[in-house]
C-alpha cells in the first residue's frame, strides 16, 4: 500500500478547526491569551502540513536554502519588533504588520503569475478565469492593504523623522479626490478583466498592481480623527480577504477558511465601530471630516488651576475619567494611573474610566493604553453602561477628548449629529484638560467647555496631571 | 473533478466561513479590540502557507527564477505578520488578562 499525500490535507482541516476555536477565544477577556496561542498552534499545524505536502509530492523540498531562510529571517524580525515596540506604539505597530500581510499575499500572486510565464504553463478555459481573476483580487486588495497601512502607519505616527528632521505626516483630500478613487477602482476591474484576457502579457499585470498601491493611498490619506479606528479594522480585515483570494489560486482550504474568518471578523468590528460614529463605512471613505470650514472658537473661558481642582476632589465619592486622543499623544496614562491611586488612598474614592469606542486612533486604543499602565480591566466601562453614571459622580475629567464629548452632537445637526457621546456634561462639575479651547477633528466647537460648571485646565495632558497630582498631594 | 467541481468546492467553503466569522465575533468588549483586531491579523499571515510552496525552488544562483524569489520575500513578509502578530498579541492579552487578577501583572 502506497502513502497517499491527499491525506494530509487533513491536517488543513485540523488548522482552520484550531483557528475558529481561537478567534472565538480571542473575544472573551479571560480566554484571550489561550485564543490567540491557539492561533498560534494552527499557524504552526498549516506550515508544518504544507512542508510535510511539499516534502511528500513531485520532486519533494528541493528548496531549503530559500525556505527554511524565509521562515528563519521572518520569525527573527518577527520577535525582534515585537518585543521591542512600546506598547503606546501598538497602533502604528499592528498597520505594519497587516500591511506585510497583504504584501505578502500580493507577492504570492505576483510570483504565481511569473512562475506560470516562465514556464509557458497556463491554465484554459475555465481554470484560466478563475486562477486569473483569483490573481486580479490577490494583487488589488494585497497592494491597497500594503500601502493603505503604510500611509495609515504615518498617521498614526503623527509624522517620520528623516534625518534628525520631524517632518509631519500630511491629511490630505479635497473632494476632486473622490473622482480619482472611483476611476482607479474602475482601472483595477478593467485591468483584470484585460489581463485574463491576455494572460501572457505582464503589461496588465504590473498596471494594476500600481494601480492598487495608488488606490490604497490615495483612500487613507483624507482619512483622520474618529475615522482612523474604521480604517485600521477595515485594512485589517482586507488583508484577510488577500489571503482568501490567495486560496483562490492556489486551491488551498485552510488559506481559503482562515482568511475569510479574518475578513468577516474584520468587517465586523468596522462596522462596531461605525456605529459607534452613528456613520456609514460608505461615508468614512468618501465624505471625510475636516474638508470643508472648520468651526472658528469666537468664545472665551477663563482656565482654572490645578489646586482649585484638587480642592473639589476632596472628599468625591465617585470621579470619571474620560480619556481621549490627546491622552495617547502626551502619553499621559501613567499620571491618570497615579492620580486614580491618589484619590482612592486619600478620599477611598472609586475612578472609573469612561471609553468611547472610537476615542483614540484605532479600536480599543484607550484601553490598551491604560491598561499598560495597570489600570484594572473593570474600572473601564463601556459608553453605554456609564452614561447613566454620570448623574452619581462627583466630578467628571475630561483628558484630551473633544468630539466624543461635545453634547451638540445630540442636535442633530453638523458633522457630529447622531454621533453617541459619552454624557459627561450631567457630572455636577465637568474638569477638562486640553492644550486651548480648539475645535476637535470635526471641526465643530465644544458647547461643553464654556458650561458653568466646567473648569478648564488649560496645557498638556502629562503635565497637567502631574500637576494636579501634586496639589491633591498638597491638599 | 472538473475545475468547475473545484472552484464551486473552493467557494462553498470562502462562503461559509464569512459567515461563520461574522457569527463568531458578534459580541466584543471594548478592551479587546485592539488584540482581536492584532490576532486576527496574525492569523492572516496564513498566506505564509502560499509563499512556502512557491519559495520551493531550487536555490543556485543565477537559475533561481524570478518567481522563487518574490515567493522567498512573500514568506518573509508573511512571518512576520505571523510571528510579530501573535508575540504582541500575546504581550496585550496578558497584560489585559493578568491585571483582571487582582492588580498582579
Amino acid at each position: 500500500m502506497t502513502f497517499d499525500v491527499s491525506y494530509l490535507d487533513l491536517g488543513y482541516l485540523l488548522s482552520a478547526t484550531v483557528f475558529i476555536f481561537g478567534l472565538k477565544n480571542l473575544s472573551h477577556p479571560r480566554t484571550g491569551p489561550w485564543g490567540n496561542q491557539l492561533g498560534a498552534i494552527g499557524m504552526l499545524l498549516a506550515v508544518l502540513t504544507t512542508l510535510g505536502i511539499m516534502q511528500f509530492s513531485g520532486e519533494g523540498v528541493v528548496g531549503w536554502g530559500l525556505v527554511g531562510g524565509g521562515l528563519a529571517l521572518g520569525t527573527a524580525i518577527g520577535l525582534v519588533i515585537a518585543y521591542r515596540v512600546q506598547m503606546t506604539k501598538m497602533p502604528e505597530m499592528v498597520a505594519l504588520l497587516n500591511g506585510l500581510g497583504g504584501a505578502a499575499s500580493a507577492l504570492v500572486a505576483l510570483s504565481e503569475v511569473m512562475g506560470r510565464s516562465a514556464h509557458h504553463d497556463m491554465p484554459q478555459g475555465f481554470s484560466l478565469w478563475v486562477t486569473w481573476i483569483a490573481i486580479g483580487l490577490s494583487l488589488l486588495v494585497g497592494w491597497t492593504t500594503l500601502t493603505g497601512s503604510l500611509v495609515a502607519m504615518g498617521k498614526l505616527a503623527e509624522g517620520i523623522t528623516i534625518g534628525g528632521k520631524w517632518i509631519a505626516f500630511p491629511t490630505w483630500g479635497p473632494p476632486w479626490t473622490n473622482y480619482v478613487k472611483a476611476l482607479l477602482s474602475i482601472a483595477s476591474v478593467v485591468l483584470i478583466v484585460v489581463a485574463t484576457l491576455d494572460p501572457t502579457n505582464m503589461t496588465w499585470i504590473w498596471a494594476l498592481s500600481i494601480v492598487s498601491c495608488l488606490l490604497g493611498i490615495i483612500v487613507v490619506l483624507p482619512i483622520g480623527g474618529a475615522d482612523m479606528p474604521v480604517v485600521v479594522s477595515l485594512l485589517n480585515s482586507l488583508s484577510g480577504i488577500a489571503a482568501a483570494f490567495t486560496g483562490f489560486i492556489l486551491n488551498n482550504s485552510v488559506l481559503i477558511v482562515a482568511g475569510s474568518l479574518v475578513g468577516a471578523s474584520g468587517l465586523i468590528l468596522t462596522f462596531i465601530m461605525c456605529d459607534a460614529m452613528n456613520r456609514k463605512l460608505f461615508d468614512v471613505i468618501f465624505k471625510s471630516f475636516g474638508g470643508g470650514g472648520k468651526q472658528k472658537v469666537t468664545r472665551t473661558k477663563v482656565g482654572s488651576d490645578p489646586d482649585e481642582v484638587a480642592m473639589l476632589l476632596d472628599g468625591a465619592q465617585r470621579v470619571i475619567i474620560v480619556p481621549g486622543y490627546g491622552m495617547a499623544v502626551s502619553q499621559a496614562q501613567h499620571a491618570v494611573r497615579e492620580f486614580a491611586d491618589l484619590l482612592r488612598e486619600k478620599y477611598q474614592t472609586e475612578v472609573l474610566y469612561a471609553i468611547h469606542p472610537v476615542a483614540g486612533r484605532m479600536p480599543g486604543h484607550m484601553n490598551v493604553l491604560l491598561a499598560e499602565a495597570g489600570v484594572p480591566y473593570e474600572a473601564m466601562i463601556e459608553m453605554d453602561e456609564v452614561n447613566p453614571m454620570f448623574a452619581q459622580c462627583d466630578l467628571a475629567l475630561v483628558l484630551g477628548a473633544n468630539d466624543t464629548c461635545n453634547p451638540g452632537a445630540r442636535s442633530g445637526e453638523g458633522p457630529l449629529a447622531g454621533m453617541p457621546i459619552i454624557d459627561c456634561d450631567l457630572a455636577p462639575v465637568v474638569v477638562v484638560v486640553k492644550r486651548s479651547l480648539s475645535v476637535g477633528y470635526a471641526g465643530v466647537d465644544n458647547d461643553l467647555f464654556y458650561l458653568d460648571k466646567t473648569m478648564m485646565l488649560f496645557g498638556d495632558g502629562k503635565d497637567m496631571m502631574s500637576a494636579l497630582n501634586q496639589a491633591i498631594k498638597g491638599a | 473533478m472538473t475545475p468547475v467541481h473545484t472552484f464551486l468546492g473552493s467557494l462553498t467553503l470562502f462562503v461559509m466561513a464569512i459567515f461563520l466569522g461574522f457569527e463568531l465575533i458578534k459580541k466584543v468588549p471594548p478592551t479587546l479590540h485592539t488584540p482581536l483586531m492584532s490576532g486576527a491579523n496574525a492569523i492572516s499571515g496564513i498566506t505564509v502557507v502560499g509563499a512556502l510552496v512557491l519559495s520551493n525552488v531550487r536555490f543556485a544562483g543565477a537559475s533561481t527564477e524570478v518567481s522563487g524569489w518574490l515567493g522567498f520575500v512573500a514568506l518573509v513578509f508573511a512571518m512576520i505578520n505571523v510571528v510579530g502578530g501573535f508575540a504582541v498579541t500575546d504581550r496585550m492579552m496578558k497584560m489585559i488578562a493578568g491585571k483582571k487578577k487582582g492588580g498582579q501583572s
